[in-house]
């Protein structure tokens, strides 16, 4: 054990506490119920395990705590007095006692569950964040909260709410099946990339990146793979994140600035990664006959990372794969990189054709990116003066401070050299 | 954060000796909770140093020196590459690793993008951001 008994108990409960709650939220049927049961056990191990040591398996041993309290309850439960009779009997034929040594086999499915139920459609995108990360993730409060920049009551009482309204709802703690499951399933990923996203592009605030939360996003997605090893959109979106998160030493510069994915030092890419990235593509495309969103996403960042050069990038690869991408869930933001990537393959003018239908797109119009890409195609194209007119644009609209100062940069590149 | 687990050579690894089999199983039961845990980035088990080969750097001279390496103790015969939110975290994971028979793992933390931030010195600062504004 190291030194500080409780720094080694938090880092038990990080480890346990999803797997604790998912099986107890099977054996309660309450997820909010579940979460308080683990708690509980961790305030019995907070209380013990300084002066007696820690258990040679403090999952068991936590796991038992709160089995045992989970059938107290149960039974001081008057209204549930018929339940009790069966959860006491399911529990005794389980065996409280003999769990210990064995106490996560098959907890795989529990997790599942979990992980479906935190990203139920009755609550909100913001509660299927925090739930996902509290519950499956293991983060505390605290920790959501300074990574989102919001205060810890804020994310609480999201929490508790969410908590409330999959309580009142009845929501089945199982994982659904035909229809529904493709639709959920796809709840989950875009939880899970929405975490990865706000670490890895953060829309507010002074840093670029949140490591954390792309460690958070990739540590869920790469359980989720493990959990469903034959979904293809699984691994597609595992296949994303490891390759983008493999820039993350050369995406940034020495003051925090953001450098450009064809700016950037290529041998500062983590090789680690896009090797994990690559394999989790090639599985994603061996598992479906075409590729979902997520895995067409990594196809086009696995080019970038196949590219020893930016000078060898495949941008007609790049830009039939944003083709597919835009067939596949067409949006105008998918149509801004199309451009990007048509200017690149076929010149700027054909890029800067395809911008300009954009312009009076109505979601695109506080979008910094639209102005700051039609002005990178102008200024190839030799109208300065225009391109610097569409960075300021750019830099006006950009609601990261350092993604602002590099758009005022460029502009001001411009001016200097007419 | 991420952190290299470094298992220290022994006799046996240097030997050659191939795990047991009860102990692949139960390696491997180790592992796949890692995979699960979704921490696990890589993990191998190295060869006996004396298939190994050393190079030392001197004044611009270059010596290749073949194994078998004699300090035992300091060799390493595998690695894990784990990601996990704290020392502590790791610490606690590989507390439980199936090793009984003197092995040692020392755990070491790997450098992140932003260990550098401040430090770089300033020659290579501004070598990027020329690189940058070409």
């Amino acid at each position: 054990m190291t030194d500080d008994p409780h720094a080694t108990i938090a880092a038990i409960w990080r480890i346990e506490s999803p797997k604790l709650i998912a099986r107890l939220s099977r054996m309660v049927r309450d997820v909010g119920r579940a979460e308080d049961l683990a708690q509980d056990a961790f305030v019995a191990a907070l209380a013990q395990w300084p002066d007696e040591g820690i258990p040679r398996n403090p999952g068991a041993w936590l796991m038992t705590t709160a089995k045992r309290r989970a059938i107290d309850q149960i039974r001081r439960d008057e209204t549930l007095q018929r339940k009790s009779e069966q959860f006491a009997y399911d529990l005794a034929s389980n065996g409280v006692q003999t769990d210990i040594g064995a106490t996560y086999d098959d907890i795989g499915d529990d997790m599942l569950r979990l992980m479906f139920l935190a990203c139920h459609p009755v609550v909100s995108k913001d509660a299927h964040v925090a739930l996902t990360l509290k519950l499956v993730g293991g983060l505390t409060t605290a920790e959501i909260a300074r990574a989102f920049l919001v205060s810890e009551p804020t994310i609480a009482q999201r929490i508790v709410r969410a908590k409330r309204t999959l309580a009142e709802a009845r929501i089945p703690f199982d994982v659904p099946a035909g229809v529904e499951r493709m639709a959920r399933l796809s709840s989950i990923l875009e939880t899970i990339y929405l975490i990865f996203n706000e670490g890895y592009a953060a829309t507010s605030g002074d840093d670029v990146l949140r490591p954390e939360l792309v460690e958070d996003a990739l540590r869920l997605g790469r359980m989720l793979a493990a959990l469903m090893p034959n979904e293809s959109d699984v691994h597609g979106l595992v296949a994303l994140m490891e390759i983008q998160a493999s820039r993350m030493r050369a995406r940034v510069g020495p003051s925090g600035e953001p450098i450009l994915l064809l700016d950037q030092d290529r041998s500062k890419w983590n090789r680690l990664l896009i090797q994990r990235g690559l394999a989790a593509l090639a599985q994603a495309e061996t598992l479906a006959v075409t590729s979902g969103p997520y895995a067409l996403q990594a196809a086009i960042a696995a080019c970038h990372a196949r590219a020893t050069t930016p000078e060898k990038t495949d941008w007609i690869r790049i830009a039939a794969l944003y083709d597919a991408l835009a067939q596949l869930s067409p949006s105008p933001v998918v149509e801004l990189n199309r451009a990007v990537a048509i200017g690149m393959a076929y010149g700027p003018q054909a890029g800067l054709d395809l911008v300009d239908e954009l312009l009076d797109e109505p979601t695109l119009q506080t979008y910094h990116l639209l102005p700051s890409v039609r002005a990178d195609l102008l200024s190839k194209l030799g109208r300065a003066a225009e391109a610097r007119v569409e960075f300021e644009r750019a830099a006006s609209l950009a609601r990261n401070t350092r993604d602002r100062a590099l758009l005022l940069e460029r502009a001001s590149r411009l001016a200097a050299s007419r | 954060m991420r952190f290299a687990v470094l298992v220290k050579a022994n006799k046996d690894s240097e030997a050659g000796v191939l795990p047991s089999r009860e102990m692949l199983e139960k390696m491997g039961k180790f592992n796949e909770q890692l995979i699960k845990d979704g921490v696990m980035l890589a993990g191998e088990g190295l060869q006996a140093s004396s298939k190994g080969v050393r190079l030392r750097f001197d004044g611009g001279r270059t010596t290749v020196i073949d194994g078998p390496f004699a300090e035992t103790k300091e060799l390493i015969a595998g690695f894990w590459i784990v990601q996990g939110k704290s020392k502590e975290e790791i610490v606690e994971r590989f507390t439980h690793v199936p090793f009984d028979r003197g092995e040692v793992i020392e755990i070491r933390q790997i450098f992140e993008a932003e260990d550098f931030g401040e430090n770089l010195p300033p020659e290579i600062r501004e070598q990027e951001q020329r690189l940058r504004s070409r």
